[in-house]
Order: C-alpha cells, then sequence, then structure tokens
C-alpha cells in the first residue's frame, strides 16, 4: 500500500473541533465524502455535526469510520467471504452470505456510536482519540438475527459468551487481535443481526463490507466489522479488547474523580440517553425573528419519550416536538422554535428523556478513558 | 417483492423492535469491493531531537496523528502511553529507544 494511492492532495479544507487542538482536515477516504480526520492510518474519520440535521439516517458515505488496527484488507469478496461459527456448539459451520441469507432477513434502525465520541470534551482531558460528537451514526441495517444462526450450530449447555471477530489484525503479531464478546442472554437478543446492508446498500469497505454484526443500544465497540468468525465460548472473555480495553468504572454513574485509581471496572455496555442540536453551534449569531431549533435524540435502545429545550442554561424548561419514531434504536428527531429577539442572548440546552426514566445529566460525570458522554449539550447563542 | 411482503408479515407478527421500514429487503452484495486507503494522507511528525524514533517506532503501527491530535500531555502521560504501545499492543521499541522517544513526544506534543 503507497502513501497517496488515493489522490487526496492537499486538504481543501479544515474544520475546527470545539476544543483545543481539534483542527482536522477535510478529505475523502474510499466510498466517503470529505470527512474530519482524526487520524488516516489506521482510520478514524468523524462526521461533521452539520450531516445530522440533514436527515435521521446519516448517509454511508458519511457514516464516521473507526479501526483499531492497521491491517485492514483494502480488497474483500463477499462471495467468497466466509463467516466461521465454532466453539461451544453441536455443529461447527462455515457460512457464506448466500447461507446467512437462508434465515430470516430483518431490517432495524439503529444508532452506532463510538465509545468514545466526545472524548475531546472530557474535562480534563484525557488520552486517546480526540472526537467530537460526530463519531456516531444512525442507519437502517439490513440482516439476519445472530441468534438464528446460533441456533443452526446449536448452544451447548457449556455456552456463557459469543465472541466475534473480524478480518482486521495487527501489524506485529504480538498485538492483540481486535476481538469482542457479548453474553449469551445479550447475543440471542431479537434485535442483534448480522447484517450486510446498511440503508439499503452493501457495507462501504470502511464500514465492514461485507457484514457486520450489530448491537443496537450498545455502543459501536461490539459492531464488529468484516464479520469472520463467531466463537461461542464457555467461560468470560479474558482477551485484552475486553479485559482490559473498553472498560467503565463499576462505581455510581460509571464515575470516578480524576486522578483516581484502584475502582472496579466493567465492559462497557448500554448506550447513555442522549440529544443534541443539530442546526446550532456554541457561539453561533442568529439572526432575529422565529428561529427553527432541530436536533435528535437516542439511547440505549428504550426509546425517547421526551426532549426538553431550555433558553436559559437549564432553569426553565420546555418540550421540543418529537418526529417520526423509526423505532426505539435509531435517532429521533426533535425541533422547537425560538423567538430570537433583537440583541438577546441564549444558553440553549436540550434535554432527553428515555422511556427507561433515564434523564440527561446536567454536569458529565468523568473516567479515564472519556466513555459514556452524555451530559446536557449546551449552545450559547446571541442574537444580531 | 413477494419475499418482502412476507418477511414484513413475520416481523409484525413476531413484535420485535426489528422492522421493515424499507419498501423492498435488499438482497447480500456478491463479489469484489476494492478500496486503496491514502496511508498517512501527507502526515509527518514534527521535526526535532528524536523525530527519527518516532518515525521508527511508532509509524509501524499508526500515522502521526495518533500523537499530534492528542491534547498536551505531560511527561508522565507520554511515558505510559508509550509504555501501553509496548506492552499492551506488543510494538517492538527496544529499552533504549524509549527515553529518547519521551523526550521527543514531550518537548514537541507535550508539557514538562
Amino acid at each position: 500500500m503507497a502513501a497517496g494511492a488515493l489522490p487526496l492532495g492537499a486538504p481543501a479544507e479544515t474544520l475546527e473541533l470545539p476544543f483545543a487542538n481539534g483542527e482536522r482536515p477535510l478529505l475523502a477516504f474510499p466510498q466517503k465524502r470529505p470527512l474530519l480526520v482524526l487520524t488516516p492510518r489506521p482510520p478514524q474519520l468523524e462526521t461533521p455535526l452539520a450531516v445530522f440535521d440533514q436527515g435521521v439516517f446519516t448517509p454511508n458515505d458519511a457514516f464516521f469510520v473507526r479501526w483499531h488496527l492497521a491491517s485492514i484488507p483494502q480488497q474483500v469478496d463477499a462471495t467468497a467471504h466466509r463467516i466461521a461459527v465454532r466453539g461451544a456448539v453441536r455443529r461447527e459451520l462455515s457460512l457464506s452470505l448466500a447461507d446467512l441469507a437462508k434465515h430470516r432477513p430483518v431490517e432495524v434502525a439503529a444508532v452506532n456510536q463510538c465509545s468514545g465520541n466526545g472524548r475531546g470534551l472530557s474535562a480534563p482531558r484525557v488520552a486517546g482519540g480526540q472526537w467530537s460528537n460526530g463519531a456516531m451514526g444512525n442507519a437502517l441495517w439490513t440482516g439476519v438475527r445472530l441468534r438464528d444462526v446460533l441456533d443452526a450450530a446449536g448452544l451447548t449447555a457449556a455456552a456463557k459468551q459469543v465472541q466475534f471477530d473480524g478480518l482486521d489484525a495487527g501489524v506485529f503479531p504480538a498485538t492483540p487481535d481486535f476481538r469482542k464478546s457479548l453474553d449469551i442472554e445479550v447475543a440471542r437478543g431479537d434485535d442483534v443481526i448480522v447484517a450486510y446492508a446498511m440503508n439499503g446498500q452493501p457495507l462501504p469497505v470502511l464500514n465492514g463490507y461485507p457484514v457486520r454484526l450489530i448491537v443496537p443500544g450498545w455502543y459501536s465497540t461490539y459492531w464488529v466489522k468484516m464479520l469472520s468468525s463467531i466463537t461461542v465460548l464457555d467461560r468470560t472473555d479474558d482477551n485484552f479488547w475486553m479485559k482490559t480495553a473498553y472498560r467503565i468504572p463499576d462505581t455510581p454513574g460509571n464515575s470516578v474523580v480524576p486522578g483516581a485509581t484502584g475502582f472496579p471496572t466493567i465492559p462497557i455496555n448500554r448506550m447513555r440517553v442522549r440529544s443534541l442540536a443539530t442546526n446550532l453551534v456554541d457561539g453561533a449569531q442568529l439572526a432575529p425573528g422565529t428561529r427553527e431549533l432541530r436536533g435528535i435524540a437516542f439511547d440505549g435502545g428504550s426509546g425517547i419519550a421526551r426532549v426538553e429545550v431550555s433558553l436559559d442554561g437549564g432553569t426553565t424548561w420546555r418540550d421540543a416536538a418529537l418526529e417520526r419514531d423509526y423505532g426505539k434504536y435509531g435517532f429521533r428527531r426533535w425541533n422547537a422554535t425560538l423567538e430570537a429577539k433583537p440583541g438577546a442572548a441564549y444558553t440553549i440546552a436540550v434535554r432527553a428523556h428515555a422511556n427507561d426514566g433515564a434523564v440527561q445529566p446536567m454536569t458529565q460525570g468523568w473516567n479515564p478513558s472519556g466513555y459514556l458522554r452524555d451530559v446536557v449539550e449546551t449552545y450559547r447563542v446571541s442574537v444580531a | 417483492m413477494k419475499r418482502a411482503a412476507v418477511v414484513l408479515t413475520a416481523l409484525l407478527a413476531c413484535g420485535s423492535a426489528a422492522a421493515a421500514v424499507a419498501a423492498t429487503i435488499p438482497a447480500p452484495p456478491r463479489g469484489n469491493a476494492t478500496i486503496s486507503l491514502p496511508g498517512d494522507a501527507g502526515m509527518a511528525f514534527k521535526p526535532g531531537p528524536g523525530s527519527n524514533l518516532a518515525q521508527a517506532h511508532c509509524l509501524a503501527c499508526h500515522s502521526s496523528a495518533y500523537v499530534s491530535t492528542q491534547p498536551v500531555l505531560t511527561r508522565a502521560q507520554w511515558t505510559a502511553e508509550v509504555n501501553k504501545m509496548r506492552t499492551a499492543y506488543g510494538a517492538p521499541v527496544p529499552d533504549d529507544a524509549v527515553p529518547g522517544l519521551v523526550d521527543y513526544l514531550t518537548a514537541r506534543y507535550g508539557k514538562p
């Protein structure tokens, strides 16, 4: 692979994310429109927030990209691709996509959000991928239920977790291969699917062509791309990516005091309820008159019950209107209006309530990895 | 189309959140998809004493942007990062390269 194999040239544009050292070039990677480049190798590409204002589903060519390991196949043959199903099963399987498609297809609208989405906004800052809030996207995923695949193989009584591996690998043999595991009960859920289409099209290679795992409601670390093996374990997975990485404090609110050590941890799991404005940025200047505020909300799978908007930084709230419901795992668009008075300043805040009763907090918890951002987002705007 | 209708009926019957939204259910893809990744897209480490160490030992696995996009890290934090690359990620960075690498990262991308 030669650097410069793609005619990228000099970045035509850069965008400044809202934290120190947040300048990012906008470059078009294969099958992608220009996106914010966090790192080119392995590719980590952030979706500009304005994309989320343009529709409830995130276009495939704008969908964020995050790989952990630099050895990524640049040519994948969907016809030859096989998924091995093995471990604590009665029958080991080697499934082509055609084999997969013998199961009943299902579709689910679901948000795929990086565990570290918004990490760059952590206070104090933490090392790691410095994402703003664009390491997420919402797509309509098509595939078959993982449960149907597991049942075809036949779980043995020893089955405890299911481990997923994809075609990517580290550069050095000593680098832990990226593998993720789910408890059997989660893996057998109604909505966990092995997906071969995204918004009605094949997945972009950088999003896992030809097939990836979809775990609606859970952070995207579990959504293994270029899925090549499904291994049923008779124990709790102790590989690096489960035992050491992607852990959150097992403390109230999964939060600790910065600098704390020695606290117990658990694997990251369901997403927190969040909401964002999609047609506002902090520091924006608005024209006076009636202005529409628009945004999105989502949670870990109970669905959005209510979104509130405040114009005074959270002292008083009023309900926003919720738009069409595409299912409990997807983005839910909301809108509200603001009568912008000449010369006024507003601190606009957005707060979502999930159907399970969870509400966004006014202050952000902290953890050493910068996971779980869920704070009420605020936007200071002034009116000309 | 007939198949899509059957699926929709089945989904409604089972009451899952997985719901047919699209008019037709896409089939699995066939054949090759080929891309050409841009490598480091022209990005490089800042010049300075020890930049040769960063080029030799960091670029094997990732582009310089993994370093340059970090917040300003202290010497202790850069030391921890270098050690994590060696112990957790298996980067073959020899012992005698570590002090120079930490000096470089702290000087160019950190604070003392």
